[in-house]
């Protein structure tokens, strides 16, 4: 049995447009532009309800990254929507330059990220766009797991000052966090209680962790289950306090395993509470078109993958 | 408002400003920076409503941003001589723990920047989403935009330049420094821009053109592109320039684009330009 259960499968996508809208009714600066993906991004009741605080950029990226930062000028909180891959890989310098730099007020809201694209293949299956952005100075990145908590990331946005980057995906997933459930940029989320091991989750991986945990608790081994939902600012605190604890971690992550959140939890244990750690994430390969599920399996970003990770991490306790 | 002569006096002494500034630290772009000063002097002491007293938001004031970053010697001395910060402090460009960094940054808060510009082609961008924001604020100042020619071989200008006339961003006037040299050469040699002016004009721009050396000349054109504006088009000033103009061994080659004169060019380019307002 798993402590947490789900009835509805939604995309996480949804989440973002239903947490703009509600922030675009709260916030009459918060504006939002896309890349001719309105439909994808789910920001068609977002340019309903405000037409005027609506922007369709056409297929031009680098344009609608130094628009948003342009319009920050004045006031404006841009929320900008495409693909990850269009809004990390394509647009790296002008995000650098015009946001990061400049350190303004944009969110850069990214859809469709990782494996779980699917069909479409590893052309827009961006496995590391989290890396490019936690390494730009002052970038806050955020892959949140379900819709609800998608949502609430987006509604946390529209009062954090600085620039900021929200990961999310296609594909319909487990909704098992409460909607009332508190959220807090980066502040990490412990969600099972536990002392053999800690699992540091984030995105679409965190429901994988939440099947594993139960395998694992019928072989008898007690799981720490932390949602990392925030990659940076990284809540050193709660790593280590919960490593301390249990003395291994295995980090769960849909990117590749070179700069997401296994380096960050890595990093951090490396250099003060060193402990053995393993990763679960895409080994420095592409995608490639399929089911969400089966990619996946295939690139070993399963639950049983998961468990096994855990089982070689206590052995090495 | 100034008189003209006064301008004029103005524009020797932000010269002698932009070639001491890149001596003294070796490094820099005095080129392009010589060939702009006089669209610099018009635009900070004639044609902008624009407040000393720096605050990042604007409202209710002209903005500028400068695109091709690398001739932030000739801005700096500009906002300086504006009173936007202390002339003294021009001394420092280029130099460790400095505002003016070598290109405009607003990372270390120096008054009057609004952006960071440097890596080329981003600047009509932000200049679009500043001016998206002055029409959502019913704020009705205009945002002035300036690029390099060889900038226009980067893909985002055009994206840009798409965008505004689609939108109709008529609150916007954006100059070209089109003084046909980059760094490798002539910009005929290295990748022609063809009819820049009809390039503009495709893309739904109202275009002028003006002799951006003759300080009366790009005041009176900068003042002719305000009276185009909201009239649902962008304005696009293609400016002719002499790179290095106003230091004849700099004038009319790409070979003074980004280095520094030493100690003795320095003399030979200062002797060319009256002290008027007082060095720093």
């Amino acid at each position: 049995m798993t402590k947490y259960t789900f009835t509805d499968k939604k995309d996480t996508r949804s989440g973002f447009g239903d947490g703009l809208l509600e922030l675009g009714r709260k916030n009459s600066n918060v504006v939002g532009l896309c890349a001719d993906l309105t439909g994808s991004l789910k920001m068609g009741d977002f340019q309903k309800e405000f037409p005027s605080r609506f922007f369709q950029m056409g297929i031009a990226e680098a344009n609608m990254m130094g628009v948003a930062a342009g319009m920050t000028i004045g006031g404006m909180i841009p929320f900008t929507g495409t693909f990850a891959n269009f809004s990390t890989g394509r647009v790296y310098d002008q995000i650098r330059q015009s946001i990061a730099y400049s350190g303004k007020n944009v969110k850069i809201c990214a859809s469709h990220a990782g494996l779980t694209l699917g069909e479409d293949g590893a052309t827009h299956q961006i496995l590391e766009d989290v890396g490019m952005m936690k390494m730009l100075p002052g970038m806050t990145v955020i892959v949140p797991c379900d819709y609800n908590q998608t949502k609430a990331a987006t509604i946390a946005l529209g009062d954090h000052i600085g620039p900021a980057y929200l990961r999310f995906g296609r594909p319909g997933w487990p909704v098992f966090i409460a909607p009332n459930r508190p959220f807090e940029i980066g502040k990490a989320d412990k969600m099972i209680e536990g002392k053999d091991v800690t699992i540091f989750a984030n995105g679409h991986m965190v429901w994988q962790a939440i099947e594993a945990e139960a395998i694992l608790a019928e072989k008898g081994i007690s799981v720490e289950l932390i949602n990392l939902h925030t990659i940076k600012p990284l809540d050193v605190d709660a790593i280590i306090k919960s490593v301390s604890k249990t003395g291994c971690a295995v980090t769960c992550e849909e990117h590749q395993m070179n700069g997401g959140l296994g380096d960050s939890v890595a990093q951090t244990l490396s250099r003060f509470h060193p402990a053995p750690v393993e990763m679960v994430a895409v080994n420095d390969s592409f995608g490639e078109s399929g089911k969400p599920t089966d990619l996946l399996k295939k690139y070993g970003l399963a639950p049983e993958n998961i468990v096994s990770a855990v089982e070689r991490v206590i052995s090495r306790k | 408002m100034a008189d003209l002569a006064t301008l004029k006096k103005l524009t020797s002494q932000i010269r002698r400003d932009i070639v001491r500034m890149v001596h003294a630290c070796q490094s820099g772009h005095p080129g392009g920076s010589l060939g702009c000063t006089e669209f610099f002097v018009a635009l900070y002491f004639e044609i902008m409503k624009h407040d000393k007293d720096f605050n990042m938001d604007g409202k209710g004031e002209d903005l500028f941003f400068l695109s091709n970053g690398h001739i932030s010697p000739v801005w700096y001395s500009t906002l300086a001589r504006a009173g936007y910060f202390d002339t003294k402090e021009l001394a420092t460009f280029r130099k460790l723990n400095t505002r003016l960094q070598g290109h405009p940054a607003t990372h270390e808060h120096l008054p009057g920047i609004r952006v960071a510009s440097g890596s080329l082609g981003q600047g009509l961008s932000v200049a679009i989403g500043a001016a998206r924001t002055k029409k959502l604020n019913s704020d009705n100042r205009l945002v002035f935009v300036l690029m390099g020619d060889g900038e226009q071989q980067e893909g985002q200008v055009w994206e840009a330049a798409m965008y505004a006339a689609h939108n109709k961003i008529d609150n916007l006037i954006a100059t070209i420094d089109y003084n046909g040299q980059q760094i490798d050469g002539p910009v005929d040699e290295v990748l022609s821009l063809l009819d820049l002016k009809a390039k503009w004009k495709a893309f739904g721009w109202e275009v002028i053109e003006c002799n951006g050396n003759d300080l009366e000349e790009v005041t009176k054109a900068l003042k002719h592109a305000k009276s185009l504006t909201g009239k649902g088009k962008p304005v696009m000033n293609l400016m002719r320039t002499e790179m290095g103009c106003g230091v004849d061994f700099m004038v009319g080659t790409h070979k003074w684009h980004g280095i520094a004169p030493n100690d003795e060019q320095l003399a030979d380019a200062l002797g060319q330009l009256e002290e008027t307002v007082g060095d720093y």
